[in-house]
């Protein structure tokens, strides 16, 4: 079969050793077939780009149209300075988002990783239970402790007026979002340490470094890449947190981006035009997805780690 | 520097000698301090507050700092009237609730077993759709000689990258009946063969699709949004694989006169299976509890025929105000996901051994 694939090809024939090809008539086949899930793929992404591009400022898209008559970017103008009719510019949302994101992936990732080099390393009694502890939280959907935390938090007054409650704030949205992304970051990492192996830290060892020693100089500086995956998709966790903020927040000054996507969405948006829906959209999905995409390979590396052992 | 603090003194007295020899589970200890302390705080007793909510009525009379605590089963005085105005508040009235579907406040279509029951369909619907339509995708973009790959796969994991809430009110709009895009582009393949515009109320439309399923149509919805969402997880994982099956294996069964389909069935599929089960696994706890979603796309309507377990117990604490009752819920989910998990661990293992 190779050689008739050969033979009827135009390759030169100086190559040595023919690769493998494929007749025209299949690879045809097999490119019409790629496009058509390319296309399937694509379909929503070009879809909200289109919008968010129409300047007509219409309500609803009455047709599909893939480069919207005179195309321009006032929607995205439009979105920046107020993109609901709460009282809040995107700056603020995008500033809170913020907040919660790095406060989430920073502090996951500082608790986490010594306890993860435990988990990796030492034969500590009671290891395999506190393991098990963190496996069977993680085991739990975020939502599952909504109930808890809205109650325990909603009595811890930080303001004079009942409304002060920390359950109100950002600050208890992200210790709510901590209580899951900790014991997350805790096993992506701990999944990672156990790759590094150990001959180094064992020659640290023979030359006298301690254990903080080891820990400071060899694995942190090792652990980089982990590191910031870690912190990444803790960040990720609370630029997209979406279930707490809103059963929470009721300050439109402590709203977050995806709230306010919401709000701009289905029964609660009649009067926002969906180029500006599109346009939203885009800027919230946009800063994540790139990061996403430069990391790609060692975010699934991580998330590929875990499941094939 | 080893030898330095070895002869530094005389011989360590016998607690020198003990911290010294301790020296490094105690360190070990301490680093694991910081954040078993926070997660104490923060994950642990959340969980066993949780679980004694549970066996209260805790509604939004007991929310405030300064208001009294919700009532319990060892209270004399409490008495709770349930719907048909009998006093009952025992241990478990907040479980007996949720499986007779007879909660404090009325709830229109409430059944936890309605709910469960959709939650598992929708599961095992889901996931073996990404998986063989991943491995599928991955089989054909591991072909030799194909053109354009990178571009292929640069543009493939597009649905992983993009934030899953953004996703799902995206193709909100796009199911739309009158401005969606999907009802778009059917009437417009439907105008090509002389049609009538097509108006399908994707997401309200309460009549089953087909007769004889109790799925609405907003179940499609969700399964046609999912499946764009979730196979490009699953390609990822069987590429990987698939790069690690040897080209001999391949060669010899050709050389053997295997046909590529009887090379797929016996070489592909079984060197595919240590890689997919365990990604099959993560992705159907995934599925089983998939908020963003179901909550933002389909609502869990029309009539609650598309709401999950976790849809409902956040309803139960943001819509009906509930605590009690949704951490009772959240108590059940728990059990559940346990049962699904020790499962699918059974099929593992099962598998495993059958490869071996």
């Amino acid at each position: 079969m190779a050689t008739s694939m050969t033979a009827r090809s135009n390759q030169p024939a100086r190559t040595k050793r023919p690769k493998p090809q494929l007749s025209y008539g299949k690879q045809i086949l097999y490119q019409a077939l790629l496009l058509l899930i390319a296309f399937v793929v694509m379909f929503p992404i070009l879809w909200v780009v289109s919008l968010s591009l129409d300047p007509r400022n219409i309500s609803r898209p009455t047709e599909l149209n893939l480069i919207p008559p005179g195309a321009s970017l006032t929607a995205y103008e439009k979105v920046l300075q107020q993109p609901t009719s709460n009282p809040v510019t995107f700056g603020q949302l995008a500033l809170n988002s913020t907040k919660l994101g790095v406060g989430v992936a920073l502090f996951s990732v500082a608790i986490g990783v010594s306890a993860a080099y435990v988990f990796s390393r030492f034969e500590i009694r009671g290891r395999r239970f506190l393991m098990l502890a963190v496996l069977t939280v993680l085991m739990l959907p975020s939502i599952g402790t909504i109930a808890p935390l809205f109650v325990m938090l909603n009595k811890i007054q930080i303001g004079a007026t009942p409304a002060d409650s920390l359950r109100n704030s950002l600050l208890g949205v992200g210790f709510s979002i901590i209580s899951g992304a900790l014991p997350f970051s805790i096993w992506n990492l701990k999944g990672y340490l156990d790759t590094i192996p150990r001959d180094l830290e064992e020659a640290a060892r023979v030359d006298g470094a301690t254990l903080n020693q080891t820990f400071l100089r060899i694995i942190l500086p090792l652990a980089v890449p982990a590191l910031a995956v870690t912190f990444f998709l803790g960040f990720l966790t609370g630029w997209t947190e979406f279930a707490l903020s809103w059963q929470f927040l009721t300050r439109p000054s402590d709203f977050t981006l995806t709230m306010s996507l919401w709000n701009m969405t289905g029964q609660y948006a009649s009067t926002t035009p969906w180029s500006q829906f599109s346009a939203m959209s885009l800027l919230v999905a946009a800063p994540v997805a790139i990061v996403y995409l430069a990391l790609q390979k060692y975010i699934i590396g991580g998330l590929t780690l875990g499941s094939v052992k | 520097m080893a030898s330095i603090t070895s002869d530094r003194q005389a011989p360590p007295s016998g607690l020198r000698r003990w911290l010294n020899r301790t020296a490094t589970t105690r360190t070990a200890w301490l680093y694991l301090l910081p954040a078993f302390l926070v997660m104490g705080i923060i994950t642990f007793y959340p969980l066993f507050y949780e679980v004694w909510m549970s066996t209260t009525d805790y509604n939004i009379k007991n929310l405030r700092y300064d208001s009294p605590a919700p009532n319990r089963a060892d209270q004399s005085d409490a008495c709770t009237t349930n719907l048909k105005g009998e006093c009952t508040w025992g241990l478990l009235e907040n479980y007996h609730q949720i499986f007779t579907g007879d909660l404090p406040v009325a709830v229109a279509n409430f059944s936890f077993w309605n709910v469960l029951a959709f939650d598992l369909v929708w599961t095992f619907t889901n996931v073996p759709v990404h998986v063989i339509i991943g491995v599928l995708i991955a089989v054909l973009l591991n072909v030799k000689g194909l053109w354009f790959k990178r571009f292929y796969r640069a543009i493939y994991i597009l649905p992983m990258v993009l934030p899953s809430l953004v996703i799902a009110v995206v193709w909100k709009n796009m199911f739309d009946s009158q401005y969606g895009a999907i009802n778009q582009l059917l009437s417009s393949v439907s105008h090509l063969f002389g049609g009538t515009p097509v108006t399908l109320r994707w997401l309200d439309q309460v009549d089953q699709p087909i007769s004889f399923l109790p799925l609405t149509l907003s179940y499609f919805a969700l399964l046609i949004t999912n499946i764009w969402l979730g196979w490009p997880f699953m390609t990822i994982v069987a590429t990987g694989a698939l790069q690690s099956i040897p080209g001999d294996l391949y060669e010899a069964a050709s050389i053997d006169g295997a046909s590529s389909r009887q090379q797929f069935t016996s070489i592909t599929v079984p060197l595919l299976q240590p890689a997919m089960i365990p990604a099959a696994v993560y992705g159907i706890v995934a599925t089983f509890n998939l908020f963003n979603l179901i909550y933002l796309l389909s609502g869990g309507g029309p009539l609650r025929k598309t709401e999950i377990l976790v849809t409902t117990a956040y309803r139960l604490v943001n819509e009906q105000r509930l605590y009690g009752t949704a951490a009772a819920f959240s108590v059940i989910i728990f059990f559940v996901l346990l049962g699904l998990t020790l499962l699918t661990n059974r099929l593992t293992k099962a598998t495993e051994r059958y490869d071996a």
